[in-house]
């Protein structure tokens, strides 16, 4: 087996919170990522689902180091990201690039999508002004959009095409792999469905590696290998995505994917209806975070935290049932 | 009391800027009966959210402006009511849920003065009784603790509860029809699931009728019983739930079910979408709106604008060659225009 690209070690960020009182430090962080680990191999895509404000995009901010992480470790091509000096993460980044959701906030609406797509190149200093806007050209043609489309501003696209300029933007250094956080999020179905066919194809002329984060679990598990399914910052199961979607294993998991709509108006779905939302996590409940909300719970589950088990296949989870077994 | 609630004859909604007149709505009809779900659905810009919010007269104008149609809503037309008794209906007799739970409410006020002030406004009732009245309806959608709760704000509230919020805020004056804009778009699927189980308990306990608005076609198959398929202002197909999904007729919606990933989609297949994107609502449009990017056109879709037929019982299309006479033959999956992306 080849090594991974990517290396994720025991990675954590603990976001302080501002003391109620001035000029007082306060004791108290919010958890955002928790304890993180996992590989990601050449060329596969690996998806992180979970509801909104459990770290899937702190996640993708540490990853890629545009926040510091409080401990841990991201390893890439075998180097540590984490500590680096500036400047050779600077070249490092070149080969990590990164898809937001919002395709209307993250482009500059003063520059032109020419300028835009060539901005990567000319932070980098790679090449002179001809061969940038080569190409640029090539990009456009890559993404499916026109050559004239260079001299327009953001504001003259649809959000597909927005998004797709955005992907032209992630590709233009020629990255190993890019992070997709939550990429259709903000689309239309028959819209969606073209950005996932531009995702897929470029994965398979540029050999791409992705990391796809998203709330949508039928895109998830078209477009990716294997899943992470997050909960309160830690991952609380971990396999192919064959595996979580037939197979899974977590009671968490289990209620995602019930959760999904039904698929035609004759459908019987069994619902395992979560009560509440997200605890609060500041403070997060004690030994299993997910235990108050679990139709399973145990008296174990309140005092002490299920570590990630394997349970074969490359399938691993966390939850006091499977220790039972 | 008849059983038909509302309907909606030839809508027509336009918005003038300068020289140019958008037709966002183009002859919209349906009828909704009591207790009946319909939803409606379409890409953004198809003027789902402008019917909606015509049906309450909330359509800004200028520029907006209602040019034909007719609303009978229990049998009177909205449209010729005066002013006064418009706001006697909206919130009481027709209430709407909007898609963004945290910019509807407003965030200097507590929850409970929101709740409580549709309920001062149509029902004749104390304060003290108006505040048991908004109790009773938190706990009606679900929030714990709701006499504590009253006195938040609702930054307080996390945006499944605030969908609540305006769910009770909706209800609170037991309207005869509710309409949701979108209403779990901006919610995890968790949460999705939890407002659509809370808003089908709470249809059959206040016997209300509910428009969805959506671009999910899963949300319409779980609470809806009619949907009405929405293109460039136009209805181009109407039916039963049922209907639709197991027999529709017009090339846009096979797309739009086409395009949805589902759990048959083999791996690495490639995923059908529609080529081209929706037409310019400040041109005119001549022949069919969908034409352009339909892959089954002849010379009449771009010369003729196709009617509305009753192809069979309670199904309804506008497409020249879906009709009691003709049938179009739909083509399979793969043969599709796909990866479009490259065209």
């Amino acid at each position: 087996m080849s090594e991974p690209l990517l290396k994720v070690r025991d990675l954590r960020k603990y976001f302080p919170i501002d003391s109620p009182i001035p000029f007082k430090r306060s004791n108290q962080s919010v958890k955002a990522v928790d304890g993180v680990s996992f590989d990601v191999m050449p060329g596969e895509t690996l998806g992180v689902v979970g509801e909104s404000g459990c770290g899937k995009s702190t996640m993708a901010r540490l990853v890629n180091q545009l926040i510091p992480p409080s401990s841990g470790t991201v390893e890439f091509r075998g180097e540590n990201l984490v500590g680096m000096d500036a400047k050779k993460l600077r070249e490092t980044r070149k080969s990590i690039q990164m898809v937001f959701q919002d395709p209307y906030a993250s482009l500059d609406p003063r520059k032109t999508v020419g300028e835009l797509i060539a901005e990567p190149l000319v932070i980098h200093r790679i090449g002179d002004k001809a061969s940038q806007k080569k190409r640029v050209l090539e990009l456009l043609e890559v993404v499916g959009l026109s050559h004239y489309h260079a001299k327009r501003y953001p504001y003259e696209f649809s959000g597909g095409q927005r998004q797709r300029i955005n992907i032209a933007r992630a590709l233009v250094l020629n990255p190993d792999i890019i992070i997709c956080d939550e990429p259709v999020s903000a689309l239309d179905v028959s819209v969606q469905a073209q950005v996932i066919n531009l995702l897929k194809e470029l994965q398979r002329d540029y050999n791409l590696t992705y990391i796809f984060i998203s709330h949508d679990l039928n895109v998830v598990r078209y477009m990716c290998d294997r899943i992470a399914v997050m909960y309160l910052g830690k991952i609380v199961e971990m396999g192919t995505y064959k595996e979580i979607y037939e197979n899974p294993k977590h009671p968490y998991t289990k209620a995602l994917l019930s959760a999904i709509p039904k698929e035609s108006p004759h459908d019987n779905k069994e619902r395992i209806i979560l009560k509440d939302a997200v605890p609060n996590p500041i403070n997060p409940p004690t030994g299993c975070h997910f235990h108050e909300r679990c139709p399973y719970m145990m008296d174990i589950c309140s005092t002490k935290i299920p570590q990630l088990m394997d349970t074969g296949n490359g399938h691993i989870a966390s939850c006091h049932l499977l220790e039972e077994n | 009391m008849s059983n038909e609630l509302l309907k909606v004859e030839n809508l027509e909604v336009q918005f003038k800027s300068g020289s140019t007149v958008t037709k966002a709505v183009n002859g919209v009809s349906f009828t909704l009966n009591r207790k009946e779900n319909i939803g409606i659905v379409g890409e953004s810009g198809s003027g789902k959210s402008v019917t909606a919010t015509s049906l309450l007269r909330l359509i800004p104008s200028p520029p907006g402006h209602i040019s034909g149609g007719k609303i009978l809503f229990e049998g009177k037309d909205l449209l010729t009511l005066s002013d006064k008794e418009m706001r006697d209906i909206r919130g009481n007799d027709i209430s709407m849920i909007f898609q963004d739970p945290l910019t509807s409410l407003n965030p200097v006020f507590t929850v409970g003065d929101q709740i409580m002030e549709s309920i001062k406004l149509h029902q004749k009732v104390s304060k003290k009784e108006a505040k048991q009245k908004a109790i009773q309806m938190l706990q009606l959608v679900g929030i714990p603790a709701p006499e504590k709760r009253l006195n938040m704000y609702p930054h307080e509230f996390s945006g499944g509860m605030r969908q609540r919020v305006m769910i009770a805020i909706a209800l609170s004056c037991n309207p005869k029809l509710l309409i949701a804009d979108e209403p779990t778009t901006a919610l995890d699927v968790t949460v999705q699931a939890q407002i659509l189980e809370l808003m089908k308990k709470l249809q059959d306990e206040f016997n209300t009728s509910i428009i969805m608005i959506t671009h999910d076609l899963g949300v319409v198959w779980e609470i809806c019983h009619k949907v009405l398929v929405m293109y460039a202002g136009n209805v181009i197909e109407y039916g039963t739930v049922e209907e639709i999904h197991d027999h529709p007729m017009h090339p846009y919606t096979w797309g739009l079910l086409d395009s949805q990933i589902t759990e048959n989609i083999e791996d690495h297949e490639m995923l059908t979408t529609i080529p081209g994107s929706p037409p310019d609502l400040r041109q005119e449009i001549k022949g069919c709106p969908f034409a352009p990017r339909c892959s089954y056109t002849q010379d009449i879709c771009f010369s003729k604008a196709p009617e509305m037929v009753e192809v069979k019982e309670k199904h309804f299309v506008a497409c020249h060659f879906q009709t009691k006479e003709n049938r179009l033959n739909r083509k399979e999956r793969s043969t599709h225009v796909r990866a479009v992306v490259k065209s």
